[in-house]
């Protein structure tokens, strides 16, 4: 494969779907600049962790620097892939709680804490839209596949006996802490069965969370919707592989009295579907908390600025040394949370794929 | 609780990407990646019990070497002895020899001159003998040269005779 071509073609497509004028943009951010007097750090910190239709990088002179993303969307009147451009007026809802946009194609964007696609009708539509995330996610995709595979044709070039080099050793040493610390240990002669998939949630976290503590970056991994697609996966992959034995243990816990038998098949299906949500909600809450910490750190600067020039200033060595401290510590957690993520995963699957042996006289699992 | 709604979008196309990425990383990068990761780890196995094994033989080897110089030098130290046993008892046969030669030809030479001095005393005893009937002959001759000394010893054989 061929990435720069793929590279390429995607920016023309995401260019040729998105940009589209933006002379409102002035306006707009003039009207917003003599409606509101001061720093609004939740809108800031909201505006950057949630997703998005354009791709905001920053505010140069009042008026922001933003790609417009293309829109997907899927209603009644089928697919239509349009520029999000289009959505260029804004003004405020009667209760002074949504931005809404102008009227294209019979939809609008309503922005509060999150920006919504809505009908004009209020029918149901499906957004699909490649969104700020979606994009970040794309581009972390391209970069794995392209690290992975070319470090892949180096194995195949070099063969199985030569020392590994360059980044192809760097990521040695992580393929196989893999698999000796999280497959192995877990999921026993099954490890190279899901070695793959256990390499791809870590890998693909991992790049999506570091993209995202890019300046400008999106904040993918700390998106709900995201974890909870990587959770339903690993958790349907899991019970897919479950056999017999795991199945029987949770409706039929052995050595127990019948009441307290139906007890416990409660808490062990509850604790079946804890399992993911407690993936979702870890990877979530981890990467959205790191965001808004730095963000907050940042916004310091500006809350104090608004207050007094001079403090403002003053707290700018403070704030910058926080989020820099920050910043290392949320590279620790890029890090980490894919691997929890990915060891979970494997904790998991080897409960579901255990065989029965020695775990006669264990009452609780 | 905006934040906690999951977007449909989103999770749609995480869902579509992951799998992408999934599949096209495990047939790409993954098993190439993790086969040869085992071959190596195969591999290096390999030349590590193949190193033990050499040099299990190796000390085999050495242990071989030092047990047949060992039995060299025995034997060596062996053969020595015995090459000193045979001189010696070539020896001792040759000076018991000499010796039982030397004391025959002693005894010979004894017996020689023992037997030449026997005829040398015979000779001797003859000759004694024969000058002792010289002179006898002598005298009787002389003492006989007188008639009635001849007669006078004539009766005196003849008295001689009778008395034996």
């Amino acid at each position: 494969m061929n990435f720069n071509k793929l590279i390429v073609v995607f920016s023309l497509v995401i260019m040729a779907l998105g940009l589209a004028p933006k002379a409102h943009a002035a306006e707009e951010a003039a009207q917003a600049g003599e409606e509101k007097k001061g720093f609004n750090a939740t809108e800031v910190i909201f505006g950057h962790i949630a997703d998005s239709h354009e791709w905001h990088l920053f505010d140069l002179n009042g008026s922001p620097v933003a790609f417009p993303l293309p829109v997907v969307v899927y209603g009644a009147n089928g697919l239509q892939v349009f520029s999000a451009g289009h959505f260029e007026e804004w003004h405020e809802s009667e209760d002074g709680k949504l931005q809404i946009s102008n009227s294209y194609n019979g939809m609008h964007l309503e922005k509060g804490m999150k920006e919504k696609l809505v009908a004009d009708d209020g029918s149901s539509i499906y957004d699909l839209s490649l969104t700020k995330n979606v994009v970040s996610m794309i581009i972390g995709v391209i970069l794995l596949l392209w690290v992975m595979t070319s470090a892949a044709k180096k194995y195949k070039a070099k063969g199985s006996m030569t020392a590994p080099s360059g980044m192809q050793n760097g990521l040695e040493a992580v393929i196989i802490f893999m698999r000796d610390e999280v497959a192995r240990p877990n999921l026993g002669h099954k490890a190279n069965k899901f070695m793959p998939l256990i390499l791809t949630i870590f890998f693909f976290i991992w790049i999506n969370n570091l993209l995202g503590l890019l300046p400008g970056g999106a904040n993918f991994t700390g998106n709900i919707a995201v974890t909870c697609c990587l959770a339903i996966v690993s958790f349907i992959v899991m019970l897919f592989n479950s056999n017999k034995h795991f199945w029987s243990h949770l409706l039929n816990p052995p050595n127990v009295p019948f009441p307290i038998n139906i007890l416990l098949v409660i808490i062990e299906l509850l604790s079946l579907l804890i399992k993911p949500i407690a993936l979702m909600i870890r990877l979530f809450a981890n990467m959205l908390a790191g965001h808004i910490v730095i963000l907050s750190v940042i916004s310091m600067i500006f809350i104090f600025g608004a207050l007094n020039k001079f403090v403002g200033i003053g707290f700018v060595p403070v704030s910058l040394a926080f989020s820099v401290f920050m910043f290392m510590l949320e590279l620790l957690v890029a890090a980490i949370q894919a691997f929890i993520f990915a060891n979970l995963t494997a904790v998991f699957l080897g409960q579901a794929i255990e065989e029965g042996h020695g775990h006669e006289n264990e009452i609780i699992a | 609780m905006d934040l906690l709604t999951p977007e449909l979008g989103l999770f749609f196309w995480t869902l579509i990407a992951f799998l992408a990425v999934f599949f096209i990383l495990r047939k790409f990068a993954w098993k190439p990646i993790l086969e040869t990761l085992g071959e190596r780890e195969k591999g290096i196995a390999d030349a590590v019990s193949a190193a033990e094994r050499v040099k299990a033989e190796m000390s085999q080897l050495q242990a071989e070497n030092e047990k047949i110089m060992a039995e060299a030098r025995e034997e060596s130290s062996r053969l020595m002895k015995e090459a000193r046993e045979t001189r010696d008892r070539i020896v001792n046969e040759a000076k018991d020899q000499a010796k039982t030669e030397a004391n025959k030809i002693l005894v010979d030479a004894q017996q020689q001159i023992q037997q030449q001095k026997m005829a040398a005393l015979a000779e001797v005893k003859n000759e004694i003998g024969n000058l002792a009937v010289e002179v006898a002959e002598k005298i009787l001759h002389t003492q006989l040269s007188a008639a009635d000394a001849q007669n006078h010893f004539a009766e005196m054989l003849a008295q001689d005779i009778k008395l034996n």
